[in-house]
Parts: C-alpha cells; sequence; structure tokens
C-alpha cells in the first residue's frame, strides 16, 4: 500500500476567504464608469473589441450615468425600473417569510440581482421569448405578471399554473412568453438558441433570452448553445449571471479562475459583454446592444453580469457554513436598487420621501396580493386541486394505464 | 459501536475508505469543504486534505469522465451526484463508457468507480428532486446498482462498493437520512436512534453486495422491496397483520434470487414493490424472474406496487408515494386470489 501523500501536484482552486476570515474581493477590478467602449450592435464580431474582460458600467461614484453606454434612457423608464426591483426584492422578502412559516416548501431569492432581470426584460419587446433559470423572478414581475399568479404557483395551490406538479420557483407563463423554469441546470439555454432559430425560420424579428449562473457554465448544455448559436447566428442572447456562488462552490470551480465567462464566447465568435450587473443601466444598455444585434441578424452576443448572490442558495441552504458572514457588505459593485436609486436623486428625479411612499405601496400592494393567493390555497390548507389531476399532461391525451392508475388512486381514498 | 444515522454511517465508510487506500479520492458538485448538500462529506476535507474530498464544475456528465479518467490511473474515485434527478448528464459516460470499459478492453482496462446519488421523494422535491431511476441502470449491463435502506448496510455497503473492481451505482434513499419512515408524512419523524440498525461499527466491515436480507420472517406471502419502502412494508404488516416475509432486496444486480425464490415458493404469494414509476421499474423484473422460477409454486399472479407512471408532482407528493394503503391493498388482493 502507497503511503498518502502530504503533497499533491493537483490543482485544487480554493476561493479568497471562508468563515471567520476576512470578505476578500481583490481579484474583481472595478474599472471607472464610462471607460468601456461601445462598438456599433453590428459589428463584424471578427472586428469586435473585448469587451470580455472590461466591466461596462454606467453609474460612477457621484451617481451620474457617463460614457457611450449611458443611451439617454429617460425618468420615467428608471423610475419603473425601480419600482419593479423594488418589488421584486419585497416579493422574496415576503415568500421567503411564507416558506419559514411552513407553508412554502422551498424558495430561492434574487436579493442583489435585481437588476440583471428587471433592467433586461425592460429592454427586451414583449414578443421576446425568455429562457430563464430559478433566480430571474424578476422577468416575470418586469414583464407585468400578476403577483397573485406567482404566488399561487409558490403554494402549489387550486390557482397554479403549473397545477401542483412544480416545487415553488418554477413558473410557468406562456401569455408573457416566458418559458416553464427547469430544476435542472443549463437545459434552457441551447433551447432559447432553437427558439430563435425558429424565430428566424419563420422570418420574424422576434429573439430569444436566457440565463444560466456561473456555475452552471460547467454543464454541457452552456457549451451546446454556444455552439449552436454559433453555427446558426441564432438572434438570441445568452447571459450568465455570475452571481460568485453555486451553493458552496466559488466562482473558481466553474473556470472562473482563469478567465472570464464573456471569454467563453471568443472560442465559438460570439461577441461577448462583460457588465456590471449590480449597474441598471448597464444592464439594460447591454441588453439593447445584443438585442439590436440579434433583432438585426447580427448574430448572438453572450453577456456576463458580474453580481453577488446576496442571500443563501435557496432555504434548503446556510451560506454561514462556507462563506463570511460580512462577505455582501464588502461586494464592491453595491446594491442595485441603491444604486438606481441614488441615480435618480442625484438627477433629481426622485427623493427620499418618493421612495419611502413607494416602498410603502409596494408593501401593501404585495400584502394584498398574498392574502388573495391564499384563498386559493396552500401546499397543506384550504382549497386543494383534485388528486387525480396528476395523470393529466402526461400525454395531450392519458394513456390506458393512466386512467387505470387514477382510478386506482381514488380507490385508495375511498377505503 | 456507534449509533449513526444514515448520513454519519456514510461518511464513516468513506472515513474509513480515504484512511486505508491513498488512491480513494472523492469528487462531486460542493462535496468539499462544505461536506455537500446533505453533510455526507462533512469534515473529510479537513481531514484528509484539498485533493482527497473536492469540489467539482457542475456539470456531471465531466465529473464522471473525468472519474473514468482517474480510475485507468489507478485511482479509485468515490463521486457523488448531488441528486440521482441530475445524473442524466452523465448517462452516456455511465452507460456507453464506464460500462463498458472492462468488456471493450478486453479485460485490460477497468474502473473502479462508486457513484453515490440521493434518490427517491418524500422531502418536497417535486419533479427534478425526487426521482428513483435504479431500473435505468439495472437495464445497463456492466454496472452494479444497489441500494440499502439502514446506517448499518449503507456503511458496510459502501465499503463493499468502493473495494469493488468495477462500478457501482450506489443509491441513497434520501428520506432515510435521518430516520426510518414508514410512509406517513403527519407522524412525527424518527430518528436512527432507537432503531437496531443504526448502530454501527466505528471501523472496516462490509455487507457484501448481492446478498438480499429477509427483515420480516413470515408465512402468508412474500414482499420484495428495497430503500425507504422496507420500512413501510414492515409498517403495512404491522397495521394489517398480513403475516409477510419481507425482503430488502440492498441490491438490484447482482440479484439474490435464492433468498427470493426459496421465500416465494414456500409462500406461493409474491408482492413487489419500490417507490419508482410502474412501466418497465425493477419490479418488471422481479416479476419475470418469479414467474420463470417459481410458476408452479404461485397460488395468485404477482402484484406490483409502485409509484404511478407521471413524474413526480410536487404538491401530490404523498398520492404518488406507494405507501401503506397501496401496499395492503396489493397484498389483500394476493391473498384472495
Amino acid at each position: 500500500m502507497e503511503t498518502i501523500p502530504e503533497q499533491t501536484r493537483l490543482h485544487i482552486p480554493q476561493p479568497e476567504s471562508r468563515p471567520g476570515e476576512q470578505p476578500d474581493f481583490s481579484r474583481i477590478e472595478v474599472p471607472h464608469a464610462g471607460e468601456a467602449g461601445r462598438p456599433d450592435p453590428l459589428i463584424d464580431a471578427r472586428q469586435m473589441p473585448d469587451l470580455s474582460r472590461a466591466l461596462i458600467r454606467v453609474l460612477n461614484r457621484e451617481n451620474k450615468a457617463v460614457g457611450p453606454w449611458a443611451n439617454g434612457i429617460s425618468a420615467d423608464t428608471l423610475r419603473e425600473g425601480l419600482k419593479l426591483m423594488l418589488t421584486t426584492r419585497v416579493y422574496d422578502d415576503r415568500l421567503f417569510r411564507v416558506q419559514r412559516q411552513g407553508k412554502l416548501s422551498f424558495y430561492v431569492k434574487s436579493t442583489g440581482e435585481e437588476a440583471v432581470s428587471v433592467a433586461a426584460a425592460m429592454a427586451l419587446r414583449s414578443g421576446d421569448m425568455l429562457f430563464p433559470s430559478y433566480r430571474q423572478q424578476g422577468l416575470f414581475i418586469a414583464r407585468g405578471h400578476n403577483l397573485v399568479d406567482m404566488m399561487c404557483h409558490c403554494l402549489s395551490n387550486t390557482r397554479d399554473a403549473a397545477r401542483g406538479r412544480q416545487m415553488p420557483v418554477m413558473y410557468t407563463w406562456k401569455a408573457g412568453n416566458i418559458f416553464t423554469i427547469s430544476g435542472n441546470l443549463g437545459t434552457q439555454l441551447p433551447q432559447a438558441v432553437g427558439w430563435a432559430m425558429g424565430a428566424a425560420y419563420k422570418n420574424q424579428d422576434h429573439i430569444a433570452a436566457g440565463w444560466v449562473g456561473d456555475g452552471t457554465t460547467a454543464e454541457g448544455d452552456f457549451h451546446h448553445a454556444l455552439t449552436f448559436a454559433s453555427v446558426y447566428q441564432a438572434p438570441v442572447i445568452l447571459n450568465v449571471v455570475n452571481n460568485q456562488w453555486a451553493i458552496s462552490s466559488y466562482q473558481g470551480v466553474a473556470g472562473g479562475e482563469h478567465a472570464t465567462f464573456a471569454e467563453r464566447g471568443k472560442g465559438y465568435g460570439i461577441p461577448a459583454l462583460r457588465v456590471d450587473g449590480n449597474d441598471f443601466l448597464a444592464v439594460h444598455a447591454a441588453t439593447r446592444w445584443a438585442a439590436a444585434r440579434a433583432r438585426k441578424l447580427g448574430g448572438p452576443t453572450l453577456i456576463e453580469h458580474v453580481t453577488y448572490r446576496v442571500e443563501a442558495h435557496s432555504t434548503s441552504d446556510d451560506p454561514s457554513g462556507y462563506r463570511p458572514m460580512e462577505e455582501a457588505q464588502a461586494w464592491p459593485l453595491g446594491d442595485p436598487i441603491e444604486r438606481l436609486k441614488a441615480h435618480l436623486i442625484e438627477i433629481g428625479e426622485w427623493s427620499e420621501e418618493q421612495h419611502r411612499q413607494m416602498h410603502r405601496t409596494i408593501a401593501e400592494k404585495m400584502q394584498a396580493a398574498y392574502k388573495e393567493a391564499e384563498t386559493f390555497g396552500t401546499l397543506n390548507d384550504g382549497p386543494q386541486l383534485p388528486r387525480g389531476t396528476m395523470f393529466e399532461d402526461v400525454f395531450k391525451q392519458p394513456l390506458p394505464h393512466h386512467i387505470r392508475q387514477r382510478a386506482q388512486l381514488e380507490e385508495e381514498h375511498n377505503d | 459501536m456507534t449509533n449513526r444515522n444514515m448520513i454519519q454511517a456514510l461518511n464513516s465508510a468513506m472515513d474509513v475508505a480515504l484512511g486505508q487506500d491513498p488512491n480513494t479520492l472523492i469528487l462531486g458538485e460542493d462535496v468539499g469543504y462544505f461536506g455537500g448538500v446533505f453533510r455526507c462529506t462533512a469534515g473529510l476535507q479537513k481531514k484528509y486534505g484539498l485533493h482527497r474530498v473536492f469540489d467539482t464544475p457542475i456539470a456531471e456528465g465531466g465529473i464522471v469522465a473525468v472519474a473514468i479518467g482517474m480510475g485507468v490511473a489507478g485511482l479509485r474515485p468515490v463521486v457523488e451526484i448531488q441528486f440521482a434527478d441530475y445524473v442524466y448528464p452523465a448517462v452516456d459516460q455511465i452507460v456507453s463508457e464506464l460500462a463498458r470499459i472492462r468488456y471493450r478492453s478486453g479485460g485490460e482496462y477497468f474502473v473502479p468507480m462508486t457513484i453515490r446519488m440521493p434518490c427517491g421523494g418524500g422531502i418536497r422535491g417535486g419533479q427534478t428532486h425526487s426521482q428513483s431511476p435504479e431500473g435505468i441502470f439495472t437495464h445497463v449491463c456492466g454496472l452494479k446498482t444497489v441500494i440499502p435502506s439502514n446506517p448499518y448496510d449503507a456503511k458496510g455497503m459502501l465499503l463493499s462498493a468502493i473495494e469493488d473492481d468495477d462500478p457501482v451505482i450506489f443509491l441513497e434513499p434520501k428520506r432515510l437520512y435521518n430516520g426510518p419512515f414508514d410512509g406517513d408524512p403527519d407522524k412525527p419523524a424518527l430518528s436512527w436512534t432507537e432503531h437496531a440498525d443504526g448502530e454501527v461499527p466505528d471501523g472496516h466491515y462490509t455487507v457484501p453486495l448481492g446478498k438480499a436480507r429477509v427483515v420480516r420472517p413470515g408465512q402468508a406471502l412474500t414482499l420484495i422491496t428495497y430503500g425507504t419502502l422496507v420500512h413501510v412494508a414492515l409498517a403495512a404488516c404491522e397495521a394489517s397483520g398480513i403475516d409477510a416475509e419481507v425482503i430488502d432486496l440492498r441490491s438490484l444486480v447482482p440479484l439474490d434470487t435464492d433468498t427470493i425464490m426459496a421465500s416465494v415458493q414456500r409462500t406461493g404469494r409474491a408482492v413487489v414493490a419500490h417507490e419508482a414509476t410502474r412501466t418497465s421499474g425493477f419490479g418488471a423484473e422481479l416479476v419475470a424472474q418469479i414467474q420463470e422460477d417459481c410458476f408452479w409454486h404461485l397460488e395468485a399472479p404477482v402484484e406490483r406496487v409502485t409509484g404511478w407512471d407521471t413524474p413526480y408532482p410536487h404538491a401530490f407528493e404523498w398520492d404518488y408515494f406507494p405507501g401503506q394503503k397501496r401496499m395492503i391493498a396489493a397484498m389483500r388482493r394476493t391473498l384472495e386470489a
């Protein structure tokens, strides 16, 4: 038997800090806002300046919008974005509490990542098809999905569009052009490419957009998406939400130590933008750039949104076991809501008092929405979906063995 | 002996394996510093070093593929797939590669890999955290597929799997991690503390792969099952007063046909039960073998108790789960036939 080696030549990536240590984000370079150039959206991919190692930022330290990516977005639109991001945060807080009360089996918050979803949804057209992962509830809220419907899904109740079949947060909303969310990672990204190929095939100018996390870029499906998007020049935006953590694995375990996630685009000939994901204006501008490119059949774009997962991965997770508690405070790109609010105040279009009032209004609306949602039942109480419905939708029409099994289930309950 | 739950028993098995063989290593999503989302590898990285127990990228196909390469390099990889529901990106590497490397190389190469994965429902995991895919693997020749139902077996079988020179799919019924479960979600959760099979030796021991266990001797019929449903079966016998002989298969491939057939030939009646969906489930294989070997001893058709032929629905978890009622009804049909 060999002796156990104390030294090894095998490289194992390690995060900068663990619980009990000082948070360390020195690896995140924060360039000045406005530094990154903005090429024409229809630029030939081979001429594309390298923005995959840049960090596109619009809001500077004085909370002003500066540089070529500051594209004159109206104050009304910004206020709307602020409202939608705040709504997303209040929604998350509400459902998190409901989960802790035992009325939901599970929940995933998107705290700190609201701009990534909300700004992107606002930069796209309603006919564009979205393929989110499970932390983009902001897309649904920004597209105007009914909060009661969203809550009813999470409660698996009688008004759940997914008919009780999915865990909470795996929304489905066809009328809003958002695809049913999968619990498996990355599967939606090549599907978004396929949808975009379909739109091009039908000579429509709709585009598709998909979202995955930094951890998911390791899955084969991420690479399938890039390959097919490049080969068929699909009108699609491929978003990587680099929130630094995949449950307990820091972004280096997904390959972030040696290259940025945006740089993945290079080898496939896909233009890539690396964006400050907590800068609403930067996310909005980058998405508009990519959408313009895709819509005019300029081809796909890969966007890396650099952000931070402020909360646990999910209600089943406890991050105090693997990262310093103070890490969120040390995050160098700030909070997307606070930054947009400060910008609006800076340009004289908002005030603390208006913000407080808006927060109150949203909180009241949320409370009313939840109260209404509960009238349709919770996982354990109130009205329940008929159990036999679980045999529906396996196929368009149930097969004979489904009909038999459904009868057998009813018999079990009549005993 | 120490009382351990199934998580601690599995942890102890890996602790022993890492301690005895420098070529054994553990890799998987979140298994390193954090110790796994179910805590099965807690403390092992700290004890044995970064290179012995480490996190992988989220890429199940990649994890299994590199573990094959490591196995070929002479290591003995123990892989964790975070949920059995996540194994599908690795299926090509498992089915087309891992399972056939010994065969296609004429015995020159082999991969002594163990792939651990939590399976089964009962934790409100919905369709992507509840599946029981054992039937997919038992259908592939070249894989051993096993599934313990208690801490004692979990440790002994995991050590057997790790020490086995062939690939082993090691399924862990996650509903049993913290305690036995009789199928009634409304009862307070039990722990392994009071259970005889929660007594787990501290050091090395093995439970052989391919040996079933009669967990309840009986005369009226033979109830053949594995995993979580072993405990449901015992409770169903208790609740109904039916004197069934309950067999915990523990290992599906290899299958202990001697124990099954001896029992069925004596009782003349058989029920097979699993949590997985019914059509083409492992129960179908069991029924086929029983009719091949015991046809002339059978007094009644062999019954199957299974999950339904639907994905595992979040809201209807307990309507899907084959609980005591479904099991008792099947036993009664068998006895009344």
